[in-house]
C-alpha cells in the first residue's frame, strides 16, 4: 500500500488539509474555499474530503494524520504569559480560557471525532511543532538538496522565528526566537494601529507603505521612535519588544494605544477613517524596519548554515516586498518560497515532516518538489454545464482550448475584464491563473476600474502582473523567477515614465508611471508572477496569445473573489461572483459566458 | 482519560510541575464556566487563542 500522510492545520486561521503521497504533495486546499468563510478556522473536513477524492482513497487508507502544532505547548505559553502579567489580563484570561477549556485543550479528541465523521479513521495521530511544520513546508517541497531555512510569523507555541538547516531528509533547528519577541506580531501591531484587520490587513499595509515619503522628517522620526521605544534590533536580527507598548501578551488588544498615541502623535486609525500622511509614513517606517530585521536574520542564517540556498515560511514570508529586498541583498544565490507560506502551508509541513523526518524516508528533490500551486479541485464538463444551466448566463462552449484562449486574449485586448477559471484551484493566498481575474495592464484606468467595480477594495491597492517567463528580465530588474507571486521587484528604468511630484498621495494614484500603468505601483514596483510553459501551459499560452495581439507579454492577474470573500472554488462560486460584479466575461474551462443584456 | 494521561506526560516531560495547581483549578472552574455560559467567545487576538 502506498504511503499517504494527511497534514492538517486548523483552529486558528486559514485551516487547510494536505495529502502527501510518497513524499510528494498531491492535494492541498484551504477550508475557506469550500465553506466560503474567509480565513475559516474550523476543522478542514471539506478540504480533507476533497484531498481523499483527489487521491481516490478512503480515510482508512491514510497511514498517519499529523496536526501542525502542539496544543499543550501553546497552552503552557499562554498560561505562563498570563502568570507573568498578573494582575493584568483578567478580562482577556476569562475570555480565552473557556475557548481553551472547551475546545483547544481537547484537540486530540476533537480531531479524532472529526476524522470519524469523515469515515472511521482509527490510525495514528501525531502533533508537530508549529515552526518545524513551517520549516518542513519550506524545505521539503523545495528544489534544494541543502538549504538554510528561515521561519517567521506571529507566534506558534513559543517560537516566533527560527533559523534551521535542511539537508536531504532532515531539518536541524539552529536558532529560535521566542514569544513575546516577534517580527510578525510587531508588524501586526502596526497593521492594527493603522486601522486594518490583523491576519488580513497586512497586505494592505504593505501596499500602502510606498505612498509614504522616505525623505520626510515625519518618516525619519517614526523610524527613530520605533527603534528607540518599541523594539531593539540586534545585529543577528533577533529583536526585543518593549512590552510596555504592546498589549497582546495579556489583553484583547495588540497595542497599548495611549502610549502609541503619545509617541507617534496620532490616535489609532478607525477602519473607515481617511488615510493621512502620518499613516502612510508609519506604514513605510515599519515596512522598512521589517526589511532590515529580515535581512539581518538572513545574514545570520548564511553564517550559520554556510549554503547558497534559502527557503522561507511563516506569515512574514508572505510579505513579498521583504522577499524582493532579500533577493536584492544578494545574501543567498537562490531563494525559494512555497505558495502557501502562511499557516495553511503548515498542513504540508506537518505531513512532509512526518514522512521525511519521523519515517526517515529518502528525499529526492526532483521528484518531491512543488512545481506548481495547483493542488486544489478541478471540475469536469458536466459539473460546469449543470452550474451554467442553473444560471441566467449566456454561454457558449468552444471546441478547442486554443480557440478559447485566442478569443479570451482578444477580449482582454479590447479592454474587457474576465474571470478566468481553469483546471485545479491554487493552494495558498494567491490566484495564479486558475481562479483569476485578468485584464489589460496597458490601460491606465484599469486599476481604478478593477478596484471600484470588480474588487470593491481600497483605491490604493496595486494589481499584480503575470508575465511570460522569457520576457521577465526585459521588464523587471531581476532574473530569478517568481512563479508564486511572492516577490516584489522594480520595473526597469526604460519602461518607466516620468511623473510630476505631488504632495497629495491621492493625486499619485492617477499618475501614469509606466507603459504598464495598471500594474506599476507608486514606487515602480510590482508583485510579479512569472509564467512558464512547463509549469502552467494553459495560462502560458493565453499570455502568449495576448502578447501576439498586443505586443505586451503581461496581464493583470488578481484573485477571483469579492472583497471579504475567499477566492472562488467551484463553477457555482465563479458564476455567483461574476453576476455580482462588473466583470465583462467569465471563462470556465472551454465555456465563454456573458451576462444577459 | 487519554487527555489526562497526555497532560501528565507533557508536564513530566517539560518539568513544569508548578503549572499543575493552575491547570487543575482552571479545569474545574473552566468546565463550570463553559457549561453554565453555553458558548465561548470568538477569538480576537490570536496570540492568546
Amino acid at each position: 500500500m502506498p504511503s499517504y500522510i494527511l497534514g492538517i492545520s486548523s483552529f486558528y486561521h486559514d485551516s487547510a488539509a494536505a495529502l502527501v503521497l510518497e513524499g510528494k504533495v498531491i492535494a492541498a486546499a484551504q477550508e475557506e474555499r469550500f465553506s466560503r468563510i474567509k480565513h475559516d478556522d474550523s476543522f478542514p473536513s471539506e478540504a480533507i474530503k476533497y484531498a481523499l477524492r483527489e487521491a481516490g482513497i478512503e480515510i482508512e487508507d491514510v497511514e498517519a494524520v499529523v496536526y501542525y502544532e502542539k496544543p499543550f505547548l501553546k497552552f503552557e505559553r499562554i498560561l505562563e504569559s498570563y502568570h507573568s502579567y498578573i494582575p493584568k489580563g483578567l478580562k482577556s484570561f476569562l475570555t480565552s480560557m473557556p475557548i481553551w477549556i472547551k475546545n483547544k485543550l481537547f484537540l486530540k479528541k476533537i480531531i479524532r471525532d472529526e476524522l470519524k465523521k469523515i469515515g472511521g479513521y482509527t490510525g495514528s495521530l501525531y502533533f508537530s511543532e508549529h515552526h518545524l511544520s513551517h520549516a518542513a513546508s519550506a524545505f521539503f517541497p523545495s528544489p534544494f538538496q541543502q538549504s538554510a531555512i528561515i521561519t517567521l510569523d506571529g507566534v506558534g507555541e513559543w517560537a516566533t522565528a527560527s533559523i534551521a538547516i535542511g539537508q536531504n531528509n532532515s531539518i536541524k533547528i539552529i536558532k529560535e526566537m521566542s514569544f513575546p519577541n516577534s517580527v510578525g506580531l510587531l508588524y501586526s501591531s502596526f497593521t492594527d494601529y493603522l486601522g486594518f484587520r490583523i491576519n488580513n490587513g497586512e497586505y494592505k499595509m504593505m501596499g500602502l507603505a510606498p505612498y509614504g515619503d522616505s525623505s520626510s522628517e515625519e518618516y525619519q522620526r517614526f523610524k527613530k521612535t520605533i527603534c528607540s521605544e518599541l523594539v531593539e534590533i540586534f545585529e543577528d536580527g533577533s529583536i526585543e519588544l518593549n512590552m510596555e507598548y504592546f498589549a497582546f501578551g495579556h489583553s484583547l488588544h495588540m497595542t497599548n494605544e495611549k502610549k502609541w498615541e503619545k509617541i507617534f502623535g496620532f490616535k489609532k486609525r478607525k477602519a473607515n477613517e481617511a488615510l493621512e500622511s502620518a499613516h502612510l509614513n508609519l506604514a513605510l517606517a515599519i515596512q522598512d524596519i521589517t526589511e532590515d530585521i529580515v535581512i539581518k536574520i538572513a545574514k545570520t542564517a548564511k553564517q550559520l548554515c554556510e549554503t547558497e540556498n534559502l527557503v522561507l515560511a511563516g506569515g512574514v514570508a508572505l510579505n513579498s516586498v521583504v522577499n524582493g529586498k532579500l533577493r536584492n541583498a544578494d545574501i543567498f544565490k537562490k531563494i525559494w518560497i512555497q505558495p502557501a507560506a502562511g499557516d495553511a502551508g503548515g498542513a504540508v509541513g506537518a505531513a512532509m515532516g512526518y514522512y521525511f523526518i519521523a519515517k526517515e524516508n529518502k528525499r529526492i528533490p526532483s521528484t518531491c518538489k512543488m512545481k506548481t500551486a495547483d493542488l486544489g479541485p478541478a471540475f469536469i464538463r458536466d459539473n460546469i454545464i449543470e452550474a451554467l444551466k442553473n444560471s441566467n448566463l449566456i454561454w457558449e462552449e468552444i471546441e478547442s482550448i486554443e480557440s478559447n484562449l485566442e478569443r479570451t486574449a482578444k477580449i482582454i485586448s479590447e479592454g474587457k475584464i474576465v474571470g478566468f477559471f481553469q483546471g485545479r484551484m491554487e493552494f495558498g493566498p494567491r490566484a495564479l491563473g486558475h481562479r483569476s481575474i485578468l485584464a489589460d495592464p496597458r490601460d491606465p484606468k484599469m486599476q481604478q476600474r478593477l478596484n471600484a467595480s470588480i474588487k470593491f477594495r481600497e483605491e490604493f491597492r496595486p494589481f499584480a502582473p503575470a508575465i511570460l517567463e522569457e520576457h521577465y528580465s526585459e521588464y523587471f530588474d531581476e532574473k530569478q523567477n517568481s512563479p508564486f507571486m511572492l516577490f516584489v521587484h522594480q520595473l526597469r528604468a526604460e519602461k518607466r515614465k516620468k511623473t510630476t511630484p505631488t504632495y497629495s498621495w491621492k493625486e499619485r494614484l492617477d499618475q501614469i508611471r509606466s507603459e504598464l500603468p495598471s500594474i506599476t505601483h507608486v514606487d515602480y514596483s510590482a508583485r510579479i508572477q512569472t509564467v512558464s510553459e512547463l509549469n502552467d501551459p494553459v495560462f502560458y499560452r493565453l499570455l502568449q496569445k495576448f502578447h501576439k495581439i498586443t505586443g505586451c507579454p503581461v496581464l493583470i492577474n488578481t484573485s477571483f473573489n469579492l472583497k471579504g470573500e475567499p477566492i472562488v472554488c467551484s463553477p457555482e462560486d465563479a458564476i455567483r461572483c461574476f453576476q455580482s460584479t462588473g466583470l465583462d466575461y467569465l471563462i470556465i474551462e472551454n465555456f465563454i459566458c456573458s451576462k444577459p443584456k | 482519560m487519554e487527555f489526562l494521561h497526555d497532560l501528565i506526560d507533557f508536564i513530566r516531560t517539560r518539568k513544569k510541575y508548578w503549572l499543575i495547581p493552575l491547570i487543575a483549578i482552571l479545569l474545574i472552574f473552566g468546565i463550570l464556566i463553559v457549561y453554565v455560559s453555553g458558548s465561548a467567545a470568538g477569538a480576537l487576538i490570536y496570540p492568546l487563542f
